[in-house]
């Protein structure tokens, strides 16, 4: 076993371990915080997909983000109000139920995903980083005016979401959902980075004009992962608003855009568990120097200068060494 | 004369007042090596360019087993099984030598959408691109990061990844570039006894290999093709000489 497979686990099991320890020592706020991390791992976890093994630098990631949110608090709102979302040309009721939310929530942010990757994957470097800006701001002004989920205030719920068989209230349920979910997108990642796919992926990002002299078209590739990376994310987002029980156009803010990669550089570009240790790393921070200064992001920007300037495999790379080829 | 596999005619390419490409025909047959030579900046790579499918000609057309692809990009002529080794190689400098092998014969095989299954558990692809590695005598290197190979040994690997396509022509931009004196015969051995697999449009400098191996020679200068003919055509040519071998003979 790898290192890098070892420090992984041990990453799963002490984000595991928190959470259940103050569920016994009765501290329901460390709870949340593990919860939060879980779910802005998935959503780096997600980026990381596209960013990591595809090159794809996306500033947009919020959108899928917020799209995942909003999916939420739309149904939850419909839901809790007894009124249905359209009525036509069929209705469409609204729903407390979390797998049907989170149906919506991949599937819309997937769509997202493939037109906004349809146009702006024809570009590429700096050009692609600002497309993907461009539509996640779009996003965010069309929620801003969008009055009827509460414009610039967004859209509260007040209980929580269902899932069947479990009862989503109690904190370390909630946290079990997220926590698998996580666990379940890393597994994928991992088979997807080894599979036929990621390998071609991966060397479409080497060398572009190898992959097309093979006959394999590096567009289709990057869509594909385009889309996988946007469902993931969009499904942290469903998530991250169930945790609020809140979801507003922050979500979408192309600030939003920018911690998601913060947390996929500061753990670690195209490492399996990279994003875990950077949203951990993250909330951490924000939680044990934001008690001292609210000006704590000071340190943050300080923590990813050093990072990129010396330790480009991030909190990963520092503590595994340099990844090594697959067989 | 049988068919020609690949036919390129009266293709014409130009950049502003730059004719990088003029009136230039030439065709490759079955069984075949065709080397093209010229001096430095007569065109060569503008015209590989335009015959594996990154340069769109302004005038003229490229046949190919038959069928006109001038308007076809480099994806769909490598499907039609046209086989392109890079000048300045073009390999995935993070995987060993066996990944760039196995990422030629995936593109062979087809199914691309495969998501779960670990490629290089695929005995199929494997043996594809082991057999690739161990006809150009890179099998020692399979599990070497490219980046840590050698300049002539990315040079074997750039044949090899073109072999697993299993191709129907060869395009060769510079395969002897940096391979030495020892590692330049071997790749003419080699180069020797994959014509009767298919033929080779070769482009190279290294005269000694040139005229070993190649059973026409066309010379390009200035975008021009001056001449085409066998070795000792080419060597006999006085316009060939004054323009371009006078310095390299």
């Amino acid at each position: 076993m790898s290192r890098e497979t070892l420090i992984n686990i041990a990453l799963a099991a002490i984000l595991l371990a928190v959470p259940i320890w103050a569920h016994f020592a009765d501290e329901p706020f460390i709870i949340t915080l593990s919860t939060k991390v879980a779910i802005l791992a998935l959503a780096g976890v997600g980026l990381n997909l596209a960013l990591g093994l595809g090159g794809l630098v996306s500033f947009g990631h919020a959108a899928y983000f917020g799209i995942g949110g909003y999916a939420m608090g739309i149904l939850a709102s419909h839901a809790q109000d007894y009124t249905p979302f359209m009525e036509w040309p069929f209705v469409i009721e609204g729903t407390n139920q979390m797998p049907i939310i989170w149906l919506v929530a991949v599937v819309m942010s997937g769509l997202a995903a493939l037109a906004i990757g349809a146009l702006s994957l024809r570009t590429s470097g700096i050009f692609f980083i600002m497309i993907t800006l461009a539509f996640g701001q779009m996003f965010y002004y069309f929620a801003i005016s969008w009055t009827a989920y509460g414009g610039e205030d967004g859209v509260s719920i007040y209980v929580r979401n269902e899932f069947p068989g479990l009862n989503t209230l109690d904190a370390i349920q909630f946290f079990a959902l997220a926590f698998t979910a996580l666990m379940l997108a890393l597994i994928f990642s991992s088979r997807l980075a080894k599979s036929r796919f990621g390998l071609a992926l991966t060397a479409a990002r080497q060398a572009e004009q190898r992959v097309e002299t093979v006959g394999i078209k590096p567009f289709q590739l990057r869509l594909t992962v385009f889309v996988i990376s946007g469902m993931i994310t969009g499904l942290a987002g469903a998530l991250m608003a169930d945790l609020n029980r809140f979801v507003s156009p922050v979500m979408l803010s192309w600030q939003t855009s920018g911690e998601i990669m913060i947390f996929v550089i500061l753990g670690g570009v195209a490492r399996l568990f990279g994003p875990v240790a950077g949203a951990a790393m993250f909330i951490l921070m924000e939680h044990i120097l934001g008690g001292f200064s609210e000006f704590w992001h000071g340190w943050l920007g300080l923590v990813l200068l050093l990072i990129v300037l010396f330790a480009r495999g991030g909190l990963i790379g520092v503590l595994a060494g340099k990844e090594k080829a697959d067989g | 004369m049988a068919e020609s596999v690949l036919a390129i005619a009266n293709v014409s390419k130009s950049f502003g007042a730059l004719k990088a490409s003029d009136d230039v025909s030439l065709d490759l047959r079955p069984g075949e090596i065709h080397a093209l030579i010229g001096p430095n900046g007569a065109g060569k790579s503008t015209l590989i360019a335009q015959i594996a499918g990154g340069l769109k000609p302004d005038a003229g057309a490229i046949r190919f087993l038959g069928e006109d692809v001038t308007h076809l990009d480099t994806v769909g002529r490598a499907k039609l099984g046209l086989g392109r080794t890079f000048q300045v190689s073009a390999l995935a400098m993070e995987y060993t030598a066996l990944q760039n092998a196995v990422l030629g014969a995936m593109g062979a095989s087809g199914g691309i959408f495969r998501f779960f299954r670990r490629a290089l558990s695929d005995q199929g692809l494997r043996d594809v691109a082991e057999k690739a590695l161990a006809r150009v005598g890179l099998s020692d290197q399979a599990g070497t990061v490219t980046s840590e190979l050698s300049h002539g040994q990315r040079r074997q690997l750039e044949v090899a990844v073109a072999l697993t396509l299993n191709p129907k022509a060869f395009l060769m931009d510079e395969p002897m570039a940096g391979l030495g004196e020892a590692g330049s015969k071997e790749m003419t051995a080699f180069l020797d006894s994959l014509r009767s697999e298919a033929p080779i449009l070769l482009v190279e400098h290294d005269m000694d290999a040139v005229f070993t191996l190649a059973d026409r020679i066309s010379v390009l200068v200035y975008g021009r093709i001056i001449a085409t003919g066998t070795a000792d055509e080419i060597r006999g040519d006085p316009e060939v000489r004054r323009a371009y071998l006078g310095e390299a003979v």
